[in-house]
């Protein structure tokens, strides 16, 4: 009888450990059904039960990069929001922060990162790299430099390179849409 | 002199004659500051060397002080979790463990140490994660310490703790001490989930780890750190793609650390070694032995108190800063209303078993308590509707028409999500 019953109570507890919502679970939860995207902004789950990794699309209206769709990969980890998601470019673009590997410079996303900031301060983020390149911050130096120098120049290289150009010897991938 | 103390039913070892000399002299009757439940002499020293079963997580340098402080003041059922094994670099502070010790698992050890040299104690050691142990097993625990180095491992933990919490039940609720230090300064404080503030509404109070700016690192390094961080940055990805990196791999760290020697000597910088190269990497922070012996034994003075009520127990953070001379400070740190973790309110809600999730959305936003405005819903293992992003909401849309039966069983919880919610609400569902 004794035996039964242990046996019944190990049945419980076994229906009893269910998993449970993390903090970062609720917290991405809330992050993003409180998204406010702009028509210029998309995201996309590849797998729609996997709340912490998706792919962002910018697609500027305005300024140099207007015409283009950059995509990002954006990957949240489980210690969110104590630490930053973790945001790539999965195209190789001309840009003065952001590398040929996809490496993104923006400090909210490193050395500025906050909790009290969310995943929409990130997209804020990210869409203003494309409306203000910035020469100041480099990741891709020679962008940068060009950006400094020669404006126009700098604008002919962004034209040319989400074309599918190809400049100094580097191949940039066809971004453009219509 | 107490009677000898029994354990499991079996005569526990030698109780040697004053053994408790010391700490008799606090429970043999109250003083000033006790608590009016403290019941001095034998009912509390029963309580504390024969009933009170304490839980010992981290058996590093916090956790071996720990884990002697509370057996030399009478603790005598401990257990103790650790996933580490033990490294040599371990042993300038991890008192416990000796070079013969390298490479065992350090619960393991230390409750062996400790059981052997303070005899009449058991100490149940863990090698493994804490999440690896269920709700049942928490439970039967008076307390819980935490000396821990991590901070996903603190998170779950209190998570943990407040999700046991049963309103209905007293013993559920588990007082957590928990521990910490970073160099010379250090942190103790009483978490008692759900009464008081818990370790998730003091998160945005963490230093958070040293980050160099992405563009610094690339082009302009100016200090050895810049120059390591290159390499796990950004030469690592670039040269072994999805490959992750292993910090505990030595091979790894090599590579880390000739990569990160190439760069430094390009730009004429100075200072890359071995250690600062695993050090950074794996963002240690040199660990001083007397800020663990001070915030151990902190730790373990409000274990006892709680344990004994015998005194007030802290209220309930303490810090110390011992970079400059001695500095400590005691405050209240008050728990927060929009908390993920202890401030979210639970609500029973009973419904028809016909109800649509439209029908319980429509109510969520109409019930004058609540007020939500475009609430959110999900279980622990699916979403049910989603408000935003456009494919979410369009993939969830078809539950609106669904049975909230259909989706969730009876008992379940829901967790709701709103702007207008400091944080969340969990729901749960019971069917009439």
């Amino acid at each position: 009888m004794s035996q039964i019953l242990s046996m019944k109570k190990n049945e419980d507890a076994a229906k009893k450990r269910k998993p449970k919502t993390s903090a970062a679970q609720i917290r991405v939860q809330k992050d993003l059904t409180e998204l406010e995207l702009s028509s210029t902004m998309k995201t996309h789950f590849p797998d729609p039960t996997d709340l912490l990794n998706f792919t962002l699309t910018i697609t500027p209206d305005e300024g140099m990069y207007k015409g283009g769709a950059f995509n990002f990969s954006v990957n949240i980890n489980t210690n969110y929001p104590h630490e930053p998601p973790k945001v790539k470019c999965t195209q190789t673009i001309y840009h003065p922060n952001v590398d040929l590997e996809g490496n993104v410079c923006l400090n909210i996303l490193r050395e500025d990162w906050k909790p009290v900031l969310n995943l929409n301060s990130v997209l804020v983020g990210m869409q203003y790299l494309f409306l203000e390149p910035n020469a100041d911050d480099p990741l891709n130096k020679e962008a940068a430099e060009e950006l400094r120098r020669n404006r126009d120049q700098f604008i002919f290289n962004v034209k040319s390179s989400m074309r599918g150009g190809n400049l100094k010897g580097v191949q940039y991938d066809k971004v453009l849409v219509q | 002199m107490a009677a000898a103390a029994v354990l499991d039913g079996t005569p526990a070892v030698v109780d040697w004659p004053d053994r408790y000399h010391h700490v008799d002299q606090i429970l043999d009757k109250p003083g000033p500051r006790t608590d009016p439940s403290f019941l001095a002499g034998n009912e509390v020293k029963d309580f504390l060397r024969n009933k009170c079963k304490i839980l010992v997580i981290g058996a590093g340098g916090l956790g071996c002080e720990i884990l002697a402080n509370l057996a030399l003041s009478g603790f005598k059922d401990i257990h103790v979790i650790d996933m580490d094994t033990i490294d040599i670099s371990n042993l300038n502070r991890q008192f416990l463990f000796r070079p013969k010790d390298v490479g065992k698992p350090k619960a393991i050890v230390a409750a062996e140490f400790i059981m052997k040299r303070v005899p009449g104690v058991i100490v149940s050691p863990y090698y493994g994660k804490i999440q690896d142990k269920d709700d049942d097993y928490y439970m039967q625990f008076n307390l819980v310490i935490c000396g821990l180095d991590s901070v996903e491992a603190r998170r779950w933990i209190n998570a943990t703790l407040v999700n046991l919490v049963d309103p209905e039940n007293p013993e559920s609720l588990k007082p957590l001490i928990d521990g910490g230090t970073e160099g010379f300064k250090g942190q103790a404080r009483v978490i008692l989930p759900t009464v008081s503030s818990c370790y998730e509404c003091s998160l945005d109070m963490l230093n958070k780890p040293t980050a160099f700016p992405i563009c610094t690192i690339a082009n302009t390094p100016r200090l050895p750190e810049h120059c390591i961080e290159w390499a796990s940055v950004l030469e690592w990805p670039r040269v072994f793609g999805d490959k992750k990196l292993d910090t505990d791999d030595p091979e790894h760290i090599s590579w880390l650390y000739t990569t990160a020697s190439a760069r430094a000597k390009e730009f004429k910088i100075e200072g890359v070694t071995w250690s600062l190269t695993q050090g950074v990497v794996k963002n240690i922070i040199p660990a001083i032995a007397s800020t663990n012996a001070i915030i151990a034994a902190s730790c373990c003075n409000e274990a006892f108190k709680i344990a004994t009520s015998s005194a007030a127990y802290l209220n309930n953070y303490f810090m110390l800063i011992g970079v400059d001379g001695v500095y400590s400070y005691t405050f209240e740190h008050e728990k927060r209303d929009d908390c993920p973790v202890c401030g979210g309110e639970a609500l029973d809600i009973s419904i028809s078993k016909e109800w649509t999730v439209d029908r319980l959305i429509e109510m969520l936003i109409e019930k004058q308590d609540i007020q939500i405005k475009k609430p959110s819903l999900s279980t622990t293992t699916k979403q049910i509707y989603f408000q935003a992003p456009p494919q979410l909401e369009e993939l969830t849309r078809p539950n609106l028409e669904k049975k909230v039966s259909e989706l969730i069983e009876d008992g379940d919880h829901i967790t709701v999500t709103a702007s207008t919610l400091p944080f969340n609400l969990t729901l749960r569902i019971k069917y009439v």
